[in-house]
C-alpha cells in the first residue's frame, strides 16, 4: 500500500495579475505607447510538496483564496507549475466542475460520448457503460433532449454519472458532493464510498471538516499558497477548526 | 501507466485523445446542420447560390472570355470558402472550448485540429456540387476530362495544411487579443479580392507592381490555379505554384505549432 500515486514536488505557481485586464490589441497598443503595462506578481502556490500513496484519501482544507483549486488544477494537469513538478500515476478523474465538457446543443446521449472523449475514453468504452450511466443519472426520459433544456441539477447528475462510471485511479473532488437533491446526494455519496473501497486514491477539497474527517485519512491545510499543516486527518482538522474559531473572535 | 504531465509521450497522448478529435469533428458537423430545415443541403446550396450570383454579375464585365466560367468561379469559391471558414473556426477553437480547457486536461492542439478538420469534411461534401457541374459541362459543353482530375487532391491537401497552420496562429492570438477576430474579418475580405475567384489574371491589366506582388505572394493564388488546372484541364501546370504554396503551408504549420506550443500553458489564464 505504499506505492506513491500522486507526488507534488516543490510546486510554485506564479500569476501575473494585471490591474486592468487588457484583452484586445487596441488597448494593448495604446498601453504600450503610454508605457502603462504593469503586472503585479502573485504567487498562488509557494513551494508545495506532498505525496499521496495508493488508496489514501487526502483532504485539502483552506480558506477562500488559499490556493486549493489552483493546487487541484495543477494535479489534474490543467495548470502547469511555474516551478517544481507534479507526477500522477494512472488515470485521473477530475470532478472539479461537473459537466464542463458539455455542449449545450447536444443531447444528453451525445454529451455522454463527448464528455467521455474529453476524459480520454473511446466510444466503445463508453458504449459498454452507457446503460449504467443513464440509469445512475435517472435521466432516461430526457436523454434525447438537448442539454440546454436541462436544469443545472440534471446537468450535474449527468456529469457525476459519467465521471464515476469509468474506473479512475485518482479521483479529484472539489466540493461536488452536493449534487442534485437529497436523494441523489445520498446515492452519489454511496457511490463514492464504494469507489473508496476499491482502493481509489482521492484528493478532496472542502471547507467542511466533518465531511473531511468522514472521508479522508490524511489532510493538509493551505494558507496563502503555503502548506501550514500536514498529517493525520483528525489532528489537521482540529488545527483547522481552531483557526476558524480564532478567526471568529 | 499514463503520466499526464510528461511532455515526451506526445504520441501516447494523441492516441488517447483521438476519440476526442473524432467527437469534435462529429459534433461540429451535427450541430451545424441540426437546426436548419434544409440540413446538409446547405452545404450544396450555399456555394451554388454564391456562384450563381458571381457568374450573373461578372460574366459580362471585364470583357470576360474565360472558358467554362461557372466552373471557374465555383472552383475558386469552394476553395476560398473552405480557407476562410476553416481559419475562422480554428481561430475561435480555443476560446469556445474555454469551459473544458479550464477544468480538464486535454491536449489543446486537438481543438484547432478538430475544428479545421470538420470544415474539411463539409468542404469535401460540398465538392459534390462541383462534380455535378463537371458532369454537365463534360457531357454538354465539351469540357475536356483528363486524368489530371485525380491530381486535384494535391492543392486540396496543401490548402488544408495552410488552413491548419494559420488556424493555430490565429487561435493563439485570439486568446490574448479578442479583437483579432474583427481584424481577420477585414483581412479575409482583402484576401478574397487578391484570390482569383471571379476574375482571370490573364484578362486583367495590372499596372501596379505592388498589386502584382501581392497577388503572387498570396498562396491561395497558387492553390486555386493548381486546382483549376486539374479540374478544367486547360492551361499548364506550374511547378512554382506547387513549391511556393507547399512551402508556405508547411512554414505556417511550423510557425503555428511553435507559437501555439510556446503559449498554450498560458491560455487558461486568459480565456
Amino acid at each position: 500500500m505504499s506505492e506513491v500515486v500522486v507526488s507534488v514536488e516543490n510546486v510554485s505557481i506564479l500569476f501575473n495579475l494585471n490591474k486592468e485586464k487588457v484583452d484586445n490589441l487596441k488597448e494593448y497598443v495604446i498601453k504600450i505607447l503610454k508605457r502603462q503595462i504593469n503586472f503585479t506578481e502573485f504567487w498562488a502556490l509557494r513551494d508545495i510538496s506532498f505525496t499521496v500513496n495508493k488508496g489514501e484519501r487526502l483532504g485539502v482544507l483552506g480558506f477562500n483564496g488559499a490556493g486549493k483549486s489552483t493546487l487541484l488544477k495543477t494535479v489534474a494537469g490543467v495548470l502547469k507549475p511555474t516551478k517544481g513538478s507534479v507526477h500522477v500515476e494512472g488515470i485521473i478523474a477530475p470532478m472539479i466542475e461537473l459537466g464542463a465538457g458539455f455542449d449545450s446543443n447536444y443531447t444528453g446521449k451525445e454529451n455522454i460520448f463527448l464528455y467521455g472523449a474529453t476524459m480520454g475514453y473511446s466510444r466503445k468504452y463508453i458504449e459498454e457503460r452507457y446503460d449504467e450511466i443513464v440509469a445512475f443519472s435517472e435521466l432516461e426520459k430526457f436523454i434525447d433532449v438537448p442539454i440546454k433544456n436541462y436544469s443545472s441539477g440534471m446537468r450535474a447528475r449527468l456529469g457525476f454519472s459519467i465521471a464515476t462510471a469509468v474506473e479512475p485511479e485518482v479521483l479529484i473532488l472539489d466540493e461536488v458532493l452536493s449534487v442534485g437533491d437529497a436523494k441523489f446526494r445520498n446515492k452519489s455519496e454511496k457511490k463514492i464510498v464504494d469507489m473508496f473501497e476499491k482502493g481509489i486514491t482521492v484528493l478532496f477539497v472542502s471547507h467542511n471538516t466533518d465531511q473531511v474527517r468522514r472521508i479522508c485519512d490524511k489532510a493538509i491545510i493551505l494558507d496563502k499558497g503555503k502548506i501550514i499543516a500536514n498529517g493525520e486527518v483528525n489532528e489537521v482538522c482540529d488545527i483547522y477548526d481552531d483557526l476558524v474559531n480564532s478567526g471568529k473572535k | 501507466m499514463i503520466s499526464r504531465i510528461k511532455e515526451s509521450d506526445f504520441v501516447k497522448d494523441f492516441m488517447k485523445y483521438r476519440f476526442l478529435l473524432a467527437e469534435i469533428v462529429r459534433r461540429n458537423i451535427k450541430v451545424q446542420y441540426r437546426d436548419s430545415v434544409l440540413g446538409i443541403f446547405w452545404t450544396f446550396l450555399q456555394p451554388l447560390l454564391s456562384t450563381f450570383v458571381l457568374v450573373a454579375v461578372f460574366s459580362n464585365i471585364f470583357n470576360n472570355k474565360t472558358e467554362f466560367y461557372p466552373i471557374y468561379v465555383l472552383c475558386g469559391r469552394l476553395l476560398y470558402d473552405f480557407y476562410s471558414q476553416a481559419t475562422k473556426r480554428g481561430m475561435r477553437s480555443i476560446t469556445t472550448a474555454a469551459g473544458v480547457i479550464k477544468k480538464v486536461y486535454v491536449p489543446k492542439y486537438i481543438y484547432p485540429l478538430g475544428n479545421t478538420l470538420s470544415c474539411f469534411v463539409t468542404f469535401v461534401i460540398s465538392l459534390l456540387v462541383l462534380v455535378a457541374f463537371m458532369i454537365y459541362f463534360i457531357c454538354f459543353k465539351g469540357m475536356p476530362l483528363t486524368f489530371n482530375v485525380l491530381l486535384a487532391i494535391v492543392p486540396v491537401i496543401i490548402l488544408y495544411i495552410l488552413s491548419f497552420g494559420i488556424g493555430m496562429i490565429l487561435a493563439t492570438l485570439s486568446v490574448f487579443f479578442k479583437d483579432i477576430e474583427y481584424l481577420y474579418e477585414v483581412f479575409c475580405m482583402l484576401l478574397f479580392y487578391l484570390t482569383p475567384v471571379f476574375y482571370n489574371v490573364k484578362n486583367l491589366h495590372i499596372s501596379s507592381k505592388v498589386v502584382k506582388m501581392a497577388l503572387m505572394a498570396n498562396p491561395l493564388y497558387s492553390i486555386v490555379n493548381m486546382f483549376r488546372f486539374c479540374i478544367i484541364g486547360i492551361g499548364e501546370w506550374n511547378w512554382n505554384w506547387f513549391f511556393y504554396s507547399l512551402g508556405f503551408a508547411i512554414a505556417m504549420v511550423i510557425v503555428g505549432a511553435l507559437v501555439f506550443k510556446a503559449k498554450e500553458d498560458k491560455f487558461i489564464l486568459h480565456i
